[in-house]
């Protein structure tokens, strides 16, 4: 192998090749300096994180393909790195306040969300299920410690801990369903399983069901939900942000292609499990969030219902729904991180406070917090003319194309009774008497909610880019 | 013709408003008064430019005018816009009450005033959207988008239980429009777009037809409200500031009535002729029943708000019943109805801002102190009735003689409904208005202030106007109407002719 084929072997793995030394260099600072470089990492974190976007876009345009396919570039993988580093890099934003209390000065902190990143971006990529299982990993486990990063909180290590053993329960049967599919179709890629599972036979429908069960279980889809309201509630509010967005982008992508790509042949084989667990979230999640009084819980129900509502789309099985899924997890990304940075602000007199009751009056105490915070919940109810609502119309759009009547029909009863409980919180800020004041927001939760919120009311006017960049992004699966 | 969009500006005008309401910045009385006449003239001026509209409207062309398309989302979904003479009367009926409603708030609204006014405006520029969208996407991102700033109406500026009402409100109108939202998507795929214009003139498929109306139906029953998905209306009217109710009364529940004749009869004659009997025993129940339940209310909005449901009874009777009379009568019926009940919900809130209640029995011999009040509020208590020479008597009559030629019985019942609208309007007049002014409280009222006179006038002399001159509403959408019973008769003659070859 000549040095120049082997540059090019390399070039479709540069971003990740530089995130993962640009990591080892931020470590290496942050080993030798000590933990006041804290502020410091976290910046250059950013940055790089801005440097591997770049170089993600700069890469020749079309299908890259590496380590013997296992490794593939295109449009579909391009659209969801991005968005999941914009999650990390917000996320990094997010956490500035947190990591500036002296008492949590760990600079491990964000090489560990770099990490994550990087485990998310392999997986994004994935083109076999060894690829797969190698980015999950990363992926997962720089989140277990990052779930537990405030360690003198015992509600964060409990987090830690139960996301941890849970998520290796689900790792496992992930496992066992890849090394059933392999022991079936006696390939590990995903075009070499595509050629060798035409038809449904009973064990690659087995080795399927597991390997779901192992990626609902990272999108935190119904019935593999369990630990969501938990790690959601347990973990820093600034992780919970990291958790609800850049993760999801990465989990939801790789159900997507494996789905997609993998099994086109017994699409009616999984699209009964996807409708299942659709029907399943949506209603779970609209339902169980109604008795909530902690803001992060009902956070971590509205996204299993959002989970519900994009997995609708991939039920459809075409490229509108992977389109419509597509859109659906930019603007949710948007609308999270937009969210989480009003619960981040939610602090009296230095404390945080996380109670829907907390945000009483605050229509009146803070008018464009409130009016944009209420966009945002408008949003997530999917009311029109709010972005929320374009998303909700692409998955639907081609789950009605794909003649999925019932499950449309479901899902849209669920968002009704969803916006009872996003209602009730704009209740709250709108109609109720206002509590005292809240400390005053900083900065840079500003920037993120500004961008967020404007992205959200202004979307409608100009759609066309992220859409027609969405369309492109779904052709290159099929 | 000239090329400036002036359907656009006609739309998006009061979200102007509503900016330059926000820049003024403060909380002090002087902002106050700032935002209230901001408000004040961007409605004014709304009205205005659309004069403009009536002015070069060619009432002899059925089809769409000054239509404005342009690309908008990335496929065959397009920003289309565009009146054709049933949309445009509800289009002038919006841009005319607006200014009533904020003169309306001037004085009883003194909380969050800014708010307030942005919220109106935006709601403007919602409703006359939905009636000139010709894009069902367009239509829809309209429809529901009004339910964000009535909801925050509702809920902030509302009575004691406000909060239970807007809820109400919003989760009503939602779950009737979801299931309307999947059936814009069937038809989208059905036809490859969702331009309007050209929907109507697309065959849906029998078994869709069916769906898609029903889904439809849904929605704007519930709009409407028919009977008997009606329960959240007298709730929300009950509890919303005046101007609140007086919008919901005037143009929201219009929506429903425009969105049966700009969808249901066009796009799925079939399944409208087939469901025919189905709208009309729910019209005559919403006509008597209502009618009945009105009589029972010790709540002046209330009553008003359940008479508004039987009205709504004569406006669906008659446009299903397919025929020219019935069609244009339902138009009239709604353009009066709005004009008629947006006026007894001002005259109601005169009175509650003078005593702060609505309870039927804390009034009586209001002439004694209010003469002019007293008399203004009978005008419109006649014309609620449909006593002939008020445009109250036009609308009823029209519907009714259009019904009779399509089904007899119906017709029949629904005019039992006019007798009993006289009891129950005639009841209220005189326990509120005549009798000896006993109650201590009432020994102090005084008549109309010239805001509130400047506010009723105008509504007495329309409402008058049409009633003895009905023919410029009724010219104005008379070709579209035309048009629209038209081809609603030839798809069903012609189906039932291929039925019967078979």
């Amino acid at each position: 192998m000549s040095f120049e084929s082997a540059g090019y072997q390399l070039l479709p793995v540069l971003p990740e090749l530089v995130l993962a030394l640009g990591a080892m260099a931020l470590l290496m600072i942050g080993a030798y300096r000590g933990q006041q470089t804290t502020g410091l990492v976290t910046g250059l974190a950013v940055c790089l994180l801005v440097v591997v976007g770049a170089l993600e876009l700069w890469l020749p345009a079309g299908k890259l393909t590496t380590f013997n396919g296992s490794f593939i570039v295109d449009d579909f993988a391009r659209f969801l790195k991005i968005l999941a580093l914009i999650g990390s890099a917000a996320t990094l934003i997010l956490s500035t306040e947190f990591l500036a209390d002296p008492s949590r000065r760990i600079f491990e902190y964000a090489i560990l969300v770099l990490l994550s990143t990087l485990g998310m971006m392999v997986l994004i990529s994935a083109g076999d299920l060894i690829m797969l299982y190698l980015g999950l990993e990363l992926m997962s486990l720089a989140l277990y410690v990052v779930a537990a990063s405030n360690r003198d909180n015992a509600k964060s290590t409990e987090a830690g801990l139960k996301y941890f053993v849970l998520g290796a329960l689900s790792s496992g049967m992930l496992l066992y369903g890849a090394s059933l599919v392999y022991g079936f179709t006696g390939t590990v890629s995903f075009a070499g399983i595509a050629a060798a599972a035409k038809t449904g036979s009973i064990g690659i429908v087995f080795g399927l069901v597991f390997l779901l069960a192992g990626l609902c279980f990272k999108v935190s889809a119904v019935p593999f939900h369990m630990w969501t309201p938990d790690v959601y509630e347990g973990a820093p509010t600034p992780v919970t942000a990291f958790f609800a967005s850049a993760p999801k982008v990465a989990a939801l992508a790789v159900f997507t292609r494996v789905t997609l790509t993998a099994f086109p042949g017994i699409v009616s084989q999984w699209q009964q499990i996807v409708v299942f667990v659709a029907i399943a979230s949506m209603v779970l999640g609209s339902f169980a969030a109604i008795g909530q009084k902690n803001i992060k819980r009902l956070m971590a129900y509205s996204s299993i219902g959002h989970m519900g509502f994009a997995l609708v789309g991939l039920a459809a099985g075409t490229a509108e729904g992977a389109q419509g899924v597509l859109v659906y997890i930019a603007i949710y990304v948007a609308m999270t991180l937009g969210t989480f940075s009003v619960i981040l602000t939610m602090k009296r007199n230095g404390k945080h406070v996380e109670n829907i009751s907390d945000f009483a009056g605050l229509s009146r105490t803070n008018p464009l917090l409130a009016f944009f915070f209420a966009m945002l919940l408008f949003s997530l109810a999917g009311i029109p003319p709010l972005a929320g609502f374009f998303a909700k119309f692409y998955v639907f759009v081609a789950a009605i194309k794909a003649g999925l009547f019932t499950l449309a029909v479901v899902g849209v009863l669920a968002s009704v009774v969803g916006a009872f409980y996003y209602l009730t919180i704009i209740k709250v800020m709108y109609f109720d008497e206002p509590l005292a004041r809240l400390d005053p927001m900083r900065m840079e939760l500003r920037t993120v909610l500004a961008a967020a919120g404007l992205f959200n009311i202004f979307f409608f006017v100009y759609p066309g880019p992220l859409v027609s960049v969405a369309t492109a992004a779904a052709k290159s699966l099929f | 013709m000239t090329t400036w969009p002036i359907l656009s500006v006609v739309t998006f005008l009061p979200v102007v408003g509503a900016l330059l309401v926000y820049i003024s910045r403060g909380d002090d009385e002087a902002a106050r008064r700032n935002s209230r006449w901001i408000a004040l003239w961007t409605t004014l001026i709304t009205f205005a430019v659309s004069l403009i509209l009536v002015w070069r409207f060619d009432p002899t062309q059925p089809d769409f005018q000054f239509v404005e398309k342009a690309p908008w989302l990335a496929n065959a979904i397009t920003y289309h816009m565009g009146v054709d003479g049933i949309s445009l009367p509800f289009v002038i009926l919006t841009a005319a009450l607006m200014p009533f409603c904020i003169l309306a708030s001037w004085k009883s609204i003194t909380l969050r005033v800014r708010e307030y006014m942005m919220a109106f405006l935006l709601l403007e520029t919602l409703m006359i959207g939905t009636f000139s969208a010709l894009d069902l996407v367009l239509f829809y991102l309209f429809f529901e988008g009004g339910l964000i700033p009535m909801f925050l109406i509702i809920g902030v500026w509302g009575g004691p239980r406000r909060v239970y009402a807007s809820f109400k409100f919003f989760l009503y109108t939602l779950l009737g429009s979801v299931l309307m939202l999947l059936a814009i998507m069937a038809l989208y795929w059905n036809a490859g777009t969702t331009d309007i214009p050209t929907l109507m003139h697309t065959a849906v498929p029998r078994s869709l037809q069916t769906w898609a109306w029903l889904a439809f139906f849904a929605s704007f029953a519930v709009k409407m409200p028919m009977w008997p998905v009606h329960t959240w209306l007298p709730d929300a009217h009950v509890e919303a500031p005046t101007a609140g109710s007086v919008i919901l009364a005037a143009i929201l529940l219009k929506m429903g009535g425009y969105g049966f004749l700009r969808f249901s009869l066009p796009m799925f004659p079939m399944a409208s002729h087939d469901f025919a009997p189905l709208i009309f025993s729910l019209s005559t129940i919403a006509i008597i029943y209502t009618s009945l339940v009105a009589l029972m209310q010790e709540d002046i909005k209330k009553l008003i708000a359940y008479s508004s449901v039987a009205h709504m009874g004569f406006v669906t009777m008659g446009i299903f019943a397919g025929t020219t009379q019935g069609v244009a009568g339902g138009v009239f019926q709604m353009i009066s109805h709005g004009i008629v009940s947006g006026a007894l919900f001002l005259c109601v809130g005169i009175v509650y801002d003078r005593l702060h209640t609505r309870e039927i029995a804390a009034y009586g011999g209001l002439v004694n102190r209010m003469p002019l009040y007293a008399l203004v509020f009978m005008v419109f208590t006649m014309a609620n009735v449909g006593l002939p020479g008020t445009s109250g008597f036009v609308g009823e009559f029209m519907t009714l003689i259009g019904t009779f030629k399509v089904s007899i019985p119906t017709a029949t019942f629904a005019t039992t409904g006019v007798i009993l609208s006289a009891a129950y309007a005639l009841w209220l007049y005189r326990k509120v208005v005549f009798g000896a002014l006993v109650k201590p409280s009432l020994a102090t009222i005084k008549d109309l202030t010239f805001r509130e006179g400047l506010l009723l006038v105008p509504l007495v002399v329309l409402t008058i106007l049409f009633g003895v001159y009905p023919k410029p509403v009724l010219d104005m959408s008379a070709a579209s109407v035309q048009q629209l019973v038209d081809n609603y008769g030839h798809a069903v003659t012609a189906t039932k002719a291929a039925a019967l070859l078979q």
